[in-house]
């Protein structure tokens, strides 16, 4: 959409359209690069400090001279990410270097441009496509090719075992995420972003707002599902066991040291936004105000879709502190034993809710 | 149409830029002083015992496979979710053959024992298996 309206608004546009469209969209990526790239830097910073307010410490405080310095630590993630652009680069002399190489690309890929389709505001979204939300769920699995590239070419056992675990997990856990999905578009009929938060506006049972997270128990279900499967697919706790440090030290990414590690740990973060963004704009209606009928002009619209995602990535750093490491055997029991079945009935149940309710 | 998912290829593009642009800075400024230790595997200090290119256990292949069908289902099910509503009960009772089909088979993967992670089938097991492998002695040993 923002792209449409540049390509509108250069006049350019008649005579050269290819390159006003690639013009148009780099205007559109750069943007979205600073956005995760800021957006990471308070994302770790708020894991320090809110891992540390639970355990009852103070977190960085950074008294010293120099870049630790300045106030409660405020500049702790910027000095992580000059630490590791200062770090040597090191591929390992038995590793598989291509790959080795490869590997951060493709994870990278995967988690950027998923922001592609991610609806910001009423206006704010780069491409609406029509079927953006399969979309969003196709791309963000590409990840895992990277992280078993990674694991494999490193030629490490830590890595192979963290990797293995790692794809079993995620693609385990699409099956349940993408079910859940399923039950939105039942209700929505629309795949486009836009359409589904286009969906939710107005009121339910009289006083809450029409997200689809109170629109009926069986989508309440489905988002909990959701939201769990998307904290598994990023490998967070308490499914973090591909790269449980006291296992597996770190994991696929066991090998990789400096700018290469970064990227992992970047798209990681990255991916944690596009799972919130998606369960913000599913579940719980994206840059709809929570008071239906205030407050919804499109720069409060960006207000509310970020602080929704920005409350999910909360619930997830909280869950971090909260709830110990599952067991490998478990981790998979909960996906194919527990989720898969009550999403498929979840199914039923939305079908059999909208036929005779309505 | 074609606006939509050219801004994809190109993203993906710029996505490799990005990705080399901090890359190719950390090569100038960071420091380089390759030895033959720093450039062995990591094993927790030791020397690196054999290559980690081995045979791997067969249940991740499961596990791939049982995905694979579970995710060409979900696929099917994005377009029937998207005319549900104009369709109503037909649809409705279509999908439910179909998913009943699959239900039908995630029973039988789960009877057979494929969605267990650790298989109880130890004979003389000890530990955590001794219980389950004195109940289970005799069946389980066939659902390898």
């Amino acid at each position: 959409m923002i792209v449409d309206n540049l390509i509108d608004w250069f006049p350019t546009s008649a005579a050269w359209p290819g390159l006003t469209f690639i013009v148009a969209v780099i205007l559109c990526a750069v943007p979205v690069f600073i956005f995760i790239a800021v957006y990471a830097l308070v994302a770790i910073y708020g894991e320090l400090k809110i891992s540390s307010f639970i355990q009852d410490k103070v977190g960085p405080m950074g008294q010293g001279v120099g870049l630790h310095a300045w106030r409660w630590g405020l500049l702790q993630p910027v000095a992580d990410a000059l630490k590791l652009i200062l770090k040597e680069d090191i591929i390992p002399s038995s590793a598989d270097k291509k790959l080795f190489i490869l590997a951060p690309f493709i994870v990278f890929i995967g988690a950027f441009i998923a922001f592609s389709a991610l609806p910001f505001s009423q206006t704010l979204i780069i491409a609406d496509m029509n079927i953006g939300i399969f979309y969003i769920l196709a791309v963000s699995s590409l990840g895992v090719i990277g992280i078993i590239l990674a694991g494999w070419s490193s030629n490490n056992k830590w890595s192979l075992y963290g990797a293995m675990r790692s794809a079993a997990q995620i693609v385990s856990y699409e099956i349940p995420a993408a079910l859940s999905i399923v039950v939105v578009i039942m209700l929505t009929s629309t795949m486009s972003m836009q359409g589904i938060i286009q969906y939710q506006s107005g009121l339910v049972w009289g006083f809450l707002p029409n997200w689809l997270l109170f629109n009926n128990p069986f989508t309440f279900l489905a988002f909990f599902i959701f939201f769990i499967s998307g904290v598994a697919e990023c490998n967070r706790t308490p499914f973090d066991i591909p790269e449980a440090e006291s296992e597996l030290v770190a994991g696929a990414f066991t090998e990789y040291s400096g700018m290469r590690y970064a990227f992992f740990f970047l798209s990681e973060y990255a991916n944690m936004f596009v799972v919130s963004g998606v369960a913000a704009t599913a579940f719980m209606g994206g840059w709809q105000s929570p008071i239906p009928g205030m407050f919804n002009t499109p720069g409060w619209g960006l207000f509310w879709f970020i602080s929704k995602s920005m409350f999910l990535i909360f619930m997830m750093i909280w869950f971090r502190w909260t709830f110990p490491r599952l067991r490998v055997d478990q981790l998979m029991d909960v996906c194919w034993k527990g989720f898969i079945p009550i999403s498929l009935f979840n199914i039923f149940g939305v079908g059999i809710w909208y036929l005779l309710i309505g | 149409m074609y606006r939509d998912f050219g801004t994809v290829l190109i993203f993906a593009m710029l996505a490799i830029v990005l990705v080399y642009v901090p890359l190719f800075i950390q090569s100038l400024v960071a420091p380089s002083q390759k030895t033959p230790d720093k450039l062995d595997n990591y094993e927790c200090g030791e020397e690196p015992e054999g290559s980690a290119w081995v045979q791997f256990n067969i249940r991740f292949y499961v596990i791939a496979l049982i995905f694979l069908i579970f995710d060409v289902e979900v696929v099917f099910l994005f377009p029937w979710a998207m005319v549900f509503k104009e369709m109503g009960m037909v649809a409705f009772i279509e999908m439910g053959i179909f998913l009943l089909i699959l239900i039908v088979g995630l029973a039988y993967v789960w009877k057979k024992g494929d969605l267990d992670w650790v298989k109880y089938n130890v004979k003389y097991g000890r530990g955590r298996y001794r219980q389950k492998a004195s109940q289970t002695e005799g069946e389980a040993v066939g659902s390898i």
